[in-house]
């Protein structure tokens, strides 16, 4: 039709000019601030704003006993007003500079995040530190704030999805504070007084736990002079850090009713610490099992042969003080027994057979391919390269990375398989009116 | 919105190189039309080695024929079951194993494609996406095994999901003719009997390069991408059964209709309004950008906006309150309000309330403080909107899927700066009508009102 021969040599040339060894790409500068301070600076003038990410480490887990959601409630509380403003007033001078601040607690972090024009970065930094060293905890924010929360306890209560969480927190975590969820509970997050939010203030957010990250339109040293404002007078240290806990794997079902059409099901075994020498292999052979989607085991098995469900998945998770491999999928009350049947029959067949050197080519390939496209925006960078901080690896490390996943053998993987995966002591939760399936 | 107006204007030309006003944007988009009347667009961005490529077809649920709801969005499914080159569910694996994401979606007005890969990779995934836009093949038992699919897929999002529930029975009640009423993943009963024969003549008629947008986002030359269309989708054939988008349209709705859902599986009730309200049109986006704007000052900012501030600081009687409207449609679309109750305010005290907010605004007239921050925001978007190059892509995508122009996708951000606070009350006073609203409660008790 047109041009043919032109075409490929086009297409020729477009692949050699646009081949470069993609990782290379992300510079990381290690920066300390003149008070002190460590950060990680992706430096790009392209577009005229910066991200930053800052993490301290704790998070829910820090919860006094009998103080279940006070960090959570806290972090929703940080910019709910600050130094001479109040909830509104701190809200529309954030809007009125165009700057975007998050605040997040999960049961390792409290995050903050924010993102501002390179033209309204000292007012919109001098207004951050506020939130972060002077916030007010009103008591009508607190009030308005804690309604919220609680609206959203009553609201999980309702989903199956959150109470299976719930029944896989308690069962694999038991008394640790990772065995409860860390907004709390409609008791204990009524009962939290102004005292009880600023000791998690205080616990919480402190220097001596403290990951900072920036990308975009700020040079290294405009990123020094900026730390040493926002972060340099929040107190030294903070609460002890929790221990770490061994997961309890019972194997078996745990059941638990739940009207209506669908049955949301969830299982778990031991998983693998990110330290361990054979991580790499086990998250080869997740993904292989469960975790890349529509290329799995699973997915293969439960939806693409059988229908049973629309997706399922499966991820290794490795926290701070203890580590679980587990996955989750919904699907129709009258295919939960088929389902659950599958699962373990893929779970067996795995750990004896192992998977195949083309499955295991294919994961390299999509891993090492995956990893450059992660790098995608400021805000994204800011955030990954915090989180390599608190896995305590190297600011090189995106250049060698996909080595490692390279370097991963077949007997590896299948050696994994045969350690880790444990079909007897897979252990399910089901909610919803599950057809035949009962706690065992 | 007429459709097929815009695309003539910006494709008469090989080449049109277009570049956005404005200091802060200069985001380089390039425009191109191949013979057999594809559109091309590609949006470039160097920082990193990585391209989305999308495929959009501009054909949705509202496009469906009576009696054959969901059949869009279970082609969008069928077309993973591969053709004679590529087996059932291995065009996912394909991209997968380069590293890469695919995906899909269907919404009323378009049907989309994508994958997401390192630049490199772009010759495969188009070789892909242009073999199954003319040679998907079906078999009957992949076309029953991915029906299940769908029906669990309804069962999960929709069924499973009182809030998902009223959202349906509430559209259904807003449009009194036009299919926008009818859910895009289809009826259950009509759903069930979709056939692999119904899947194939939707296929055959609808999707072909004169009735598709290919967007290229990313660390490519516009000279290369148009190299590989020619080659990749250039040689499939135009089909002639695109009919134009000319669906029933609205008669005057003269009286407001209310719903109550109650379902006790509602963890959390809420109440919502919702009106028909005008969409953007090629050329003319004006009353679309008052809409945008009205929607922020009433519902857009958690603490300052007129609902919260009302709702939620003053009078404590609501935990959440927002406002939603999204101007890119073909056809007239809705502008909703929602407010979730606190602890033990009724549903009816709050709609009374919120409608009493509302009075207020419409006589009060608009904050000035409060629209001198949103167009900041606005401002801002443009900046920050840069950072994400399939934000970008999509954006595109969606406007010119919904019969928009590149144009007017430029015009944008200059039509919501431009919109005065006058503007933006005349466009409340007409749209803010219960004549053409339709109120909705989720309640978990029975009879509720």
């Amino acid at each position: 039709m047109m041009m043919f021969v032109k075409t490929k040599v086009l297409a020729v040339l477009a692949f050699m000019l646009l081949a470069m060894p993609a990782v290379a790409e992300i510079k990381i500068q290690e920066v300390t601030s003149p008070g002190g301070i460590k950060a990680w600076l992706v430096e790009n003038h392209d577009i005229p704003f910066a991200a930053l990410s800052i993490r301290f480490t704790g998070g829910t887990s820090l919860d006094a006993p009998g103080k279940r959601g006070a960090v959570n409630l806290m972090t929703a509380l940080i910019e709910e007003g600050a130094g001479d403003l109040d909830s509104q007033g701190f809200a529309a001078a954030r809007d009125a500079l165009a700057a975007e601040f998050n605040f997040d607690s999960d049961e390792d972090g409290v995050g903050v995040s924010a993102k501002f024009l390179t033209e309204n970065r000292d007012k919109a930094m001098d207004l951050l530190h506020q939130a972060l060293v002077k916030p007010r905890f009103d008591a009508a924010a607190v009030e308005r704030v804690r309604g919220q929360v609680l609206q959203n306890i009553v609201s999980n209560a309702k989903d199956p999805a959150a109470i299976g969480g719930d029944i896989l927190r308690k069962a694999a975590f038991g008394d640790h504070p990772y065995g409860t969820v860390g907004d709390g509970t409609e008791v204990s997050v009524k009962a939290l007084t102004r005292a009880d939010i600023l000791d998690a203030y205080h616990g919480a957010l402190a220097r001596d736990r403290i990951y900072v990250a920036a990308a975009g339109d700020i040079s290294a040293t405009d990123l020094g002079v900026l730390l040493d404002k926002l972060l340099g007078d929040l107190p030294a240290k903070g609460a002890a850090q929790p221990a770490d806990v061994a997961l309890t794997v019972k194997g078996g079902v745990i059941q638990q009713d739940f009207p209506g059409p669908q049955t949301a099901i969830s299982f778990y075994q031991a998983g693998i610490k990110f330290a361990d020498k054979d991580y790499f292999a086990a998250t080869i052979l997740n993904e292989i099992l469960g975790g890349n989607g529509f290329s799995s085991r699973l997915m293969d098995q439960v939806r693409e042969q059988r229908g049973l469900t629309y997706g399922i998945d499966t991820g290794l998770a490795a926290y701070d003080h203890a580590e679980i491999l587990q996955g989750s999928l919904d699907t129709a009350n009258e295919k939960a027994g088929e389902a659950i049947k599958v699962i373990k029959d893929v779970w067996a067949d795995v750990a004896k057979n192992g998977v195949t050197q083309k499955e295991l080519d294919d994961t390299k390939t999509y891993l090492t391919g995956a990893y450059p496209l992660r790098f995608d925006g400021n805000g994204r960078i800011a955030s990954i390269l915090v989180g390599m901080q608190t896995l305590g690896l190297p600011s090189d490390y995106p250049a060698v990375r996909n080595a490692k996943v390279e370097a991963v053998t077949l007997e590896d993987v299948n050696r994994v398989a045969k350690s880790l995966l444990t079909p007897d002591k897979l252990t399910f939760i089901v909610v919803g009116d599950a057809v035949g399936v009962k706690s065992e | 919105m007429r459709p097929d107006f815009g695309f003539k204007m910006w494709c008469r030309t090989a080449l049109a190189l277009v570049v956005m006003a404005g200091t802060a944007v200069a985001d380089t988009v390039s425009t191109f039309k191949l013979d057999n009347g594809m559109d091309v667009v590609v949006i470039e961005d160097h920082r990193a080695p990585v391209v989305v490529h999308m495929v959009w077809y501009k054909i949705g649920a509202a496009d469906e024929s009576p009696g054959h709801s969901g059949i869009a969005h279970f082609l969008e499914h069928l077309m993973f079951q591969g053709t004679k080159e590529v087996a059932p569910g291995d065009l996912s694996k394909i991209v997968a194993a380069q590293g890469g994401s695919d995906n899909a979606f269907t919404t009323q007005d378009y049907t989309a494609y994508f994958q997401r890969v390192a630049a490199d990779r772009l010759d495969l995934v188009m070789k892909l996406e242009s073999d199954r836009m003319h040679n998907l093949n079906l078999t009957e038992k992949d076309v029953d095994t991915e029906r299940q699919v769908i029906l669990d897929e309804r069962n999960e999002r929709t069924d499973s999901d009182p809030g998902a529930l009223l959202t349906e029975q509430m559209s259904a009640a807003q449009y009194l003719n036009h299919p926008y009423g009818i859910p895009v993943i289809g009826w259950r009963h009509e759903m069930e009997k979709l056939s692999r024969q119904d899947a194939l003549d939707f296929y055959q008629a609808n999707y072909a390069p004169n009735n598709a947008i290919l967007i290229v986002a990313g660390d490519v030359k516009p000279d290369d991408v148009l190299a590989l269309a020619k080659k990749y989708y250039g040689p499939i054939p135009p089909s002639d059964k695109i009919h134009p988008r000319v669906r029933p349209t609205e008669p005057p709705q003269l009286a407001e209709r209310r719903l109550v859902l109650s379902d006790p599986r509602v963890p959390q009730p809420y109440v919502v309004r919702s009106y028909l309200a005008p969409e953007r049109n090629p050329g003319d986006q004006k009353e679309a950008a008052a809409l945008t704007m009205l929607a922020q000052l009433l519902g857009g900012s958690r603490a300052t906006s007129v609902l919260a501030r009302a709702l939620e600081f003053d009078q404590k009687l609501a935990t959440y309150t927002s406002v939603s409207y999204d101007g890119v449609s073909m056809d007239p679309t809705t502008f909703a309000l929602v407010a979730v109750p606190a602890d033990g305010v009724s549903l009816g005290d709050l709609e009374t309330a919120m409608d009493a907010v509302v009075a207020k605004f419409l006589k009060d007239g608009v904050d000035a403080d409060e629209f001198a921050r949103i167009k900041a925001q606005v401002r801002a978007d443009q900046v920050y909107g840069r950072d994400n190059t399939q934000g970008l892509a999509h954006r595109y995508g969606m406007a010119l899927a919904s019969g928009l122009t590149v144009q007017d996708v430029q015009d944008w951000p200059d039509a919501l700066q431009a919109v005065t606070p006058d503007e933006v009350m005349a466009e409340a006073k007409k749209v803010l009508d219960r004549h053409h609203a339709v109120t909705g409660w989720l309640t978990a008790e029975e009879a509720a009102q």
